[in-house]
């Protein structure tokens, strides 16, 4: 029998942790940002020197808004390891905008890249938490309950122990070596 | 009093709320000693059952001792010691008279809008949707108990909490899933789900006399349980669960199969359970039925499905064309609990069977959030909390 006190470190009377809500704050972050990526592609290009990008951001809005659903499931660690992925992703495409464009789309693109590399970090603590949280049997082989038959009697003993039992009618179904019939005739057993 | 209350998905807190009290003159009010976490708590938990609220008690596997009465209750007195079923019955409405106890017709105080959704309503249930009447649960210090001359087990007193508490639910539900096949000395029983339903389901096959008994999960732990039981384990992540089925059937297929899994089937490398849970994640589907596709393909011609697992709403791609040539007969429902209950208590008392072997884990109730997430992750091989106020 295990005590609970072993197994629960933090705030035992909610299940809720910090870590779960601020990875459903960055679901709800996704949808947003997916969303605006793929409602106006166009003036996120201007903004962030990627004119004639807006179809990949609108891809990055469609993986955004997966992420975001998926984040807020009850599953969430995945969906953060995919956002850390994403970030990635899209700091490479940000520096991609710092080459292009002008002085005020470069400042744009630098102040994107350094959102997005603290969202990064965010996202980073976020999923190796949650991963450590949510694991299950936190890496450890499953315990042997083999000792655990529940009949005090033992298996063989208990076996067919309630043939006392009377199905209830309703409940009933043909019993598997019934006769077979034979144009509406029972065939000898 | 304190109780574990539901704010939302994922979240469940111990706080501090008003005593319940005598509402109406069939109530009893008991002092609960002791209740457990259920597998369909989890689906509350993970908020796949529709119509909760923040602010309801969960909880509808407990047992105490009375501390009050209402002027109409009969059968009950102060200091009894009593189990809750999870299903109340009034025990006066036609289908209460034909066992049908989960089915009853006056226990639901929301029916309008159980008539809406299910077409008739089904019964009341303890901590559970307000499409069951969303009568506070028994994770709590003390329950207020609707029409208690029907809505309780007697304890003897040579029964330990540990020993009566699962005649409640778990125990009736494992049992009414194997009386639903009618088992046959000529049986070969599968069993989806080696969680606390499925152990029970597996002990039930076993006394109603199956020849075989076939358990089918995951997770080491729960197969070593439900080996010890007799059951013969297949873990689904190490080998091809129709293909052993069939060699242990000799080709055949399971006579029956229980589905002791339900709605959140687990996400395997299987391409059905994936695109069930990007169907479910965003709203296109509420259930992942992969069991019930997998028992449908691999039941014997003529067989029986019996269903304890609970389902919540719509389930996609169920290859009823293949239920429909096999011939295949469907049994499910909610547990009619107090139509076993006087049998089981008798077998509990005679030594045939002793629930407690499904225990793992006890802890108070402070500490009961907690552990609804030590269940959902299965983490410290946990397969049944139970929880003492």
């Amino acid at each position: 029998m295990n005590n609970a006190s072993t197994l629960v470190t933090s705030r035992p009377d909610r299940s809720l942790t910090v870590t779960d809500r601020v990875a459903r704050g960055l679901g709800w972050f996704s949808l947003g940002l997916g969303l605006a990526e793929i409602v106006a592609p166009g003036r996120l290009g201007r903004a962030l020197g990627l004119e004639g990008k807006e179809t990949l951001l609108r891809a990055y809005g469609g993986r955004e808004i997966g992420a975001g659903i998926w984040a807020l499931s009850d599953t969430p660690a995945p969906a953060i390891w995919a956002r850390v992925a994403g970030d990635l992703v899209d700091l490479g495409t940000l520096a991609a905008g710092l080459r292009g464009g002008g002085d005020d789309q470069r400042r744009n693109a630098f102040i994107a890249l350094a959102a997005v590399g603290g969202i990064t970090l965010v996202d980073l603590l976020t999923a190796m938490k949650l991963s450590a949280e949510t694991s299950e049997n936190k890496g450890e082989k499953g315990r042997d309950y083999s000792d655990r038959s529940g009949f005090p009697g033992g298996v063989a003993k208990a076996r067919g122990a309630a043939r006392d039992f009377r199905t209830p009618p309703e409940y009933r179904a043909a019993p598997a070596e019934e006769p077979r019939r034979v144009s509406g005739e029972l065939e000898p057993a | 009093m304190k109780a574990l209350v539901w704010h939302g998905k994922m979240d469940i807190r111990c706080d501090t709320i008003p005593d319940p009290e005598i509402e109406d003159p069939k109530d009893a009010i008991i002092k609960v000693t002791s209740c457990a976490i259920c597998g369909s708590d989890l689906h509350l938990f993970h908020n796949y059952i529709p119509a909760m609220k923040p602010g309801d008690v969960v909880g509808h596997e407990m047992m105490g001792e009375v501390v009050e009465t209402g002027s109409a209750v009969s059968k009950l007195s102060k200091g009894d010691r009593i189990v809750i079923p999870f299903t109340i019955n009034c025990d006066e409405c036609d289908q209460c008279r034909r066992g049908n106890y989960s089915l009853c017709e006056r226990s639901n105080r929301n029916k309008p809008m159980a008539d809406k959704v299910f077409g008739h309503a089904t019964a009341g249930l303890f901590g559970y949707t307000h499409l069951t009447g969303g009568y506070q649960g028994g994770q709590a210090e003390y329950l207020r108990v609707p029409f208690a001359d029907g809505t309780h087990i007697k304890v003897p007193d040579s029964l330990t909490d540990e020993q009566a508490l699962f005649l409640g639910d778990i125990f009736p539900t494992g049992w009414q899933a194997a009386v639903q096949c009618d088992i046959q000395p000529t049986d070969i029983v599968a069993i989806w789900g080696a969680g606390p339903v499925g152990q029970m389901a597996i002990r039930s096959a076993i006394l109603l006399g199956a020849k075989q008994v076939v358990s089918i999960d995951r997770l080491p732990e729960r197969l070593s349980m439900a080996e010890a039981g007799g059951a013969i384990p297949i873990n689904f992540e190490d080998e091809s669960v129709i293909e052993r089925l069939n060699d242990l059937t000799g080709g055949k297929g399971p006579d029956k199969c229980i589905d002791c899994v339900g709605l959140e089937a687990h996400v395997s490398s299987h391409l059905d359970s994936m695109i069930d849970r990007v169907k479910q994640m965003t709203m296109l589907e509420s259930d992942r039925p992969h069991v019930l596709r997998e028992m449908i393909y691999v039941c014997r011609g003529g067989g029986v499905l019996s269903i304890p697992g609970v389902y919540g709403g719509l389930v996609d791609k169920i290859p009823f064309g293949v239920a429909m040539n096999k011939g295949l007969t469907f049994r499910m429902g909610q547990t009619h609990v107090r139509r076993w209950t006087d049998d089981l208590t008798r077998r509990i008392e005679e030594g045939q069977i002793d629930p407690s072997f499904v225990i793992t884990h006890k802890a108070s109730l402070e500490e009961g959030p907690g552990m609804y997430r030590v269940f959902e992750q299965k983490n410290d091989s946990c397969i049944k909390v139970m929880l003492r106020p």
